[in-house]
């Protein structure tokens, strides 16, 4: 017999539909012809680059519109080692960078929560390094480090974590920020240990951070080619895939296989990102 | 835990020893010794601010008390990390996990506890509270009163010794308010559990509890039965706070075995039983109900049983339905408030009228302090202080 006084607000409220109209469009257009201008537009012009074959007679740089899709083909045979590298790369770099910027945007969102000014002091010391080209900033750590190091996948690794940390971290913060730490005593009040309570509730409701924060820097690690290259962290045996189609675009002038990688490079990002996010269940960022 | 993974067989008693609790800069519960006998049900009342949210999360766990033990069914559960108590809390912001199902939810403590079967042990508590309809939605397709009805659900699975209510009623409004408390109370007496429920409502606390405390700046001001509390208040506090009182500052003139009589500044005779007076010399204030008080347009006869003021004149007319209330205006008592019950068609007395008011002497209560020391202006000023350097002590954590 209980609580029969609440069956009636059982409902649920349903959304408004969507309206649509001229109105709505209108408010799209500048989006709408912003993408068609810098991104629609750029991708055709690259993916007709992709397909052009060498002109008859022509010197270097010369290419004719074509279809060759071997382009594609030729590219895979010989740059798939640069192409696994910068995936592994960018994994590592990924892993390690979230070892190191989950705890501390924990630090920052949730234990140093009750006092705002060193919170404030905390996550200027995590955007500082933004005043900086990223460019003197890498340039320095060449510097710092020691030169036997200098040009190993330790290197690279190391200057992929330090640059993307910042994307990380303020995910993260935003998520952990968030977490309604009556949620924490609630858990604990029904039996669970620190652990569990960390485990079932904390990181669940931080996980839209933590996939942000993620992709936000796997993304850029993958098609980077300033740390891999050798005026900074890099050496002979570091080259990523940045870095090859870099110097097709601008040293051998080979447009074609340029543009090929970095389709390439594209389709495999989307495909990794697709299945990372579907995996991990919060397909509402998309 | 004694044993974690089974339920508690009946309501534990609850018993506080010489609990202090300090956080930086104030002094949230000064001095408590309590103690709530088990399967009963125990309202901590006051103002926010007096501490009463504060006892609750020291019994939860939720902070250490800095000097004071917490015994749990005899058993010192000062030490013991949140988890580890058998006691389970119904949030005053329920706290559900927003990220898991209903279901889930309610699931959460029997899982952790490793009972067996927690999936049907959850749907029960579910049909328990009218909810297993809803056991597959996530907590924010839920309306405010279902939400409370799973988080009760929540800590109710989990049978504990004790049961712990932060306000839990406040986000309802005034109908499902009651119709929620008679619920509490059918499923208190069911599962014969310890309820200690912490609310700054006085109706609430005095129809549902069994014994009332009545806390006011971090102590308990008084205890009992809530119509003991109600008919014979010790503080001016409690006087004012529950219900509502006509209090009279009066010199005692002279003491029997039976009574103490006083009388007021202008020499009228106000005559408190030696039994409901905690004072019997000097200057004391006695009070009296509003609803005890009758109106008279003549003078009435003299009788020792019966205490009489005025004449006043009548300053304040309101009509409630059940009952008028009168404000009269009598010299040298002040502002007196009357309820009359609307027995009789139309008003017995109008405004302007000079009237006499009579009430049985075994009605009027002497208090323990008197209206200037911790009347309801210093109670506000003092909750309103305490309310500051909490905000401002926030690190206390």
């Amino acid at each position: 017999m209980a609580f029969t006084a609440f069956s009636a607000n059982a409902k649920v409220v349903e959304q408004a539909p969507k309206k649509r109209g001229w109105i709505a469009l209108l408010l799209l257009a500048p989006g709408i012809a912003y993408m068609l201008l810098f991104f629609v537009a750029p991708f055709i012009q690259l993916a007709i680059t992709s397909l052009q074959a060498p002109a008859e007679g022509g010197g270097i740089g010369q290419y004719v519109a074509a279809l060759q899709f071997q382009n594609y083909w030729v590219a895979l045979q010989e740059y798939w080692p640069h192409l696994v590298r910068s995936f592994v790369y960018a994994i590592i770099g990924t892993i390690v960078g979230l070892l190191i910027s989950y705890p501390l945007a924990y630090l920052i969102g949730v234990r140093v929560r009750h006092r705002p000014m060193l919170q404030g002091i905390l996550l200027i010391l995590v955007i500082a390094p933004f005043f900086i080209s990223f460019l003197l900033r890498t340039l320095a750590w060449k510097s710092i480090l020691p030169d036997s190091f200098i040009g190993t996948d330790g290197s690279v690794i190391f200057g992929l974590v330090y640059n993307f940390i910042p994307f990380m971290v303020l995910p993260m913060f935003a998520s952990l920020q968030a977490l309604d730490l009556r949620l924490v005593e609630a858990g604990t009040d029904l039996y669970a240990s620190p652990i569990t309570v960390f485990r079932k509730v904390t990181l669940p409701l931080s996980m839209p951070g933590i996939v942000s924060g993620t992709l936000l820097s796997f993304i850029p690690m993958s098609g980077d080619y300033v740390n891999a290259s050798r005026e900074f962290l890099g050496g002979t045996g570091t080259a990523m895939i940045g870095n090859v189609i870099e110097s097709n675009f601008l040293q051998t002038q080979n447009y074609p296989m340029a543009a090929a990688l970095s389709i390439l490079l594209m389709a495999i990002i989307l495909i990794v990102v697709a299945t990372y996010v579907r995996r991990s269940g919060a397909e509402d960022l998309l | 835990m004694v044993d974690m993974s089974s339920f508690a067989e009946a309501g534990a008693d609850l018993e506080l020893v010489g609990i202090q609790k300090r956080f930086p800069g104030f002094t949230a519960i000064e001095h408590l010794d309590l103690k709530i006998p088990a399967g009963s049900f125990f309202a901590l009342l006051g103002p926010s601010g007096c501490g009463k949210t504060t006892t609750l999360r020291l019994v939860a766990g939720l902070e250490d008390p800095s000097t004071g033990k917490i015994l749990i069914g005899g058993r010192d559960v000062t030490a013991l990390k949140p988890h580890k108590r058998p006691v389970n809390t119904v949030f005053q912001s329920y706290a559900l996990f927003p990220h898991m199902s209903v279901l889930e939810n309610v699931a959460f403590g029997l899982r952790r506890r490793r009972i067996g079967d927690p999936v049907a042990k959850a749907h029960e508590a579910l049909r328990l509270v009218e909810l297993d309809h809803v056991a597959d939605r996530k907590p924010a397709q839920l309306s405010g009163g279902q939400q409370q009805r799973v988080a009760l659900a929540r800590a109710v699975v989990n049978r504990p010794a004790l049961l712990l209510l932060d306000e839990p009623l406040g986000a309802l409004d005034l109908k499902l308010r009651r119709q929620m408390q008679q619920e509490l109370k059918q499923i208190q007496q069911e599962v014969g559990l310890t309820f200690l429920h912490v609310t700054h409502d006085q109706e609430e606390a005095m129809t549902m509890a069994d014994t009332v405390a009545v806390m006011n700046k971090g102590r308990i001001e008084q205890m009992g039965a809530p119509e003991e509390l109600y008919e014979l208040p010790r503080t001016v506090f409690v006087a004012n706070f529950l219900g509502q009182s006509n209090l009279f500052e009066v010199e005692v003139a002279g003491t029997t075995d039976q009574a103490v009589q006083t009388a007021l500044a202008n020499g009228a005779r106000i005559t408190v039983p030696r039994s409901r007076s905690e004072r019997d010399s000097g200057q004391i204030t006695v009070g009296v109900r509003p609803e005890k008080l009758r109106l008279h347009v003549q003078e009435p006869t003299a009788d020792a049983s019966i205490n009489v003021i005025g004449p006043g004149r009548i300053t304040d007319v309101s009509f409630i339905g059940v009952s008028t209330q009168y404000t009269v205006e009598v010299p040298g008592a002040g502002a007196v408030q009357v309820f009359a019950q609307n027995v009789e068609a139309g008003p017995a007395a109008h405004l302007g009228d000079q009237v006499w008011l009579s009430w049985l002497a075994e009605h009027t209560f002497g208090l323990a302090d008197d209206r200037l020391e911790t009347g309801a202006l210093t109670a506000d000023f003092s909750t309103q202080a305490i309310a500051a350097q909490a905000a401002f002590a926030g690190d206390g954590e």
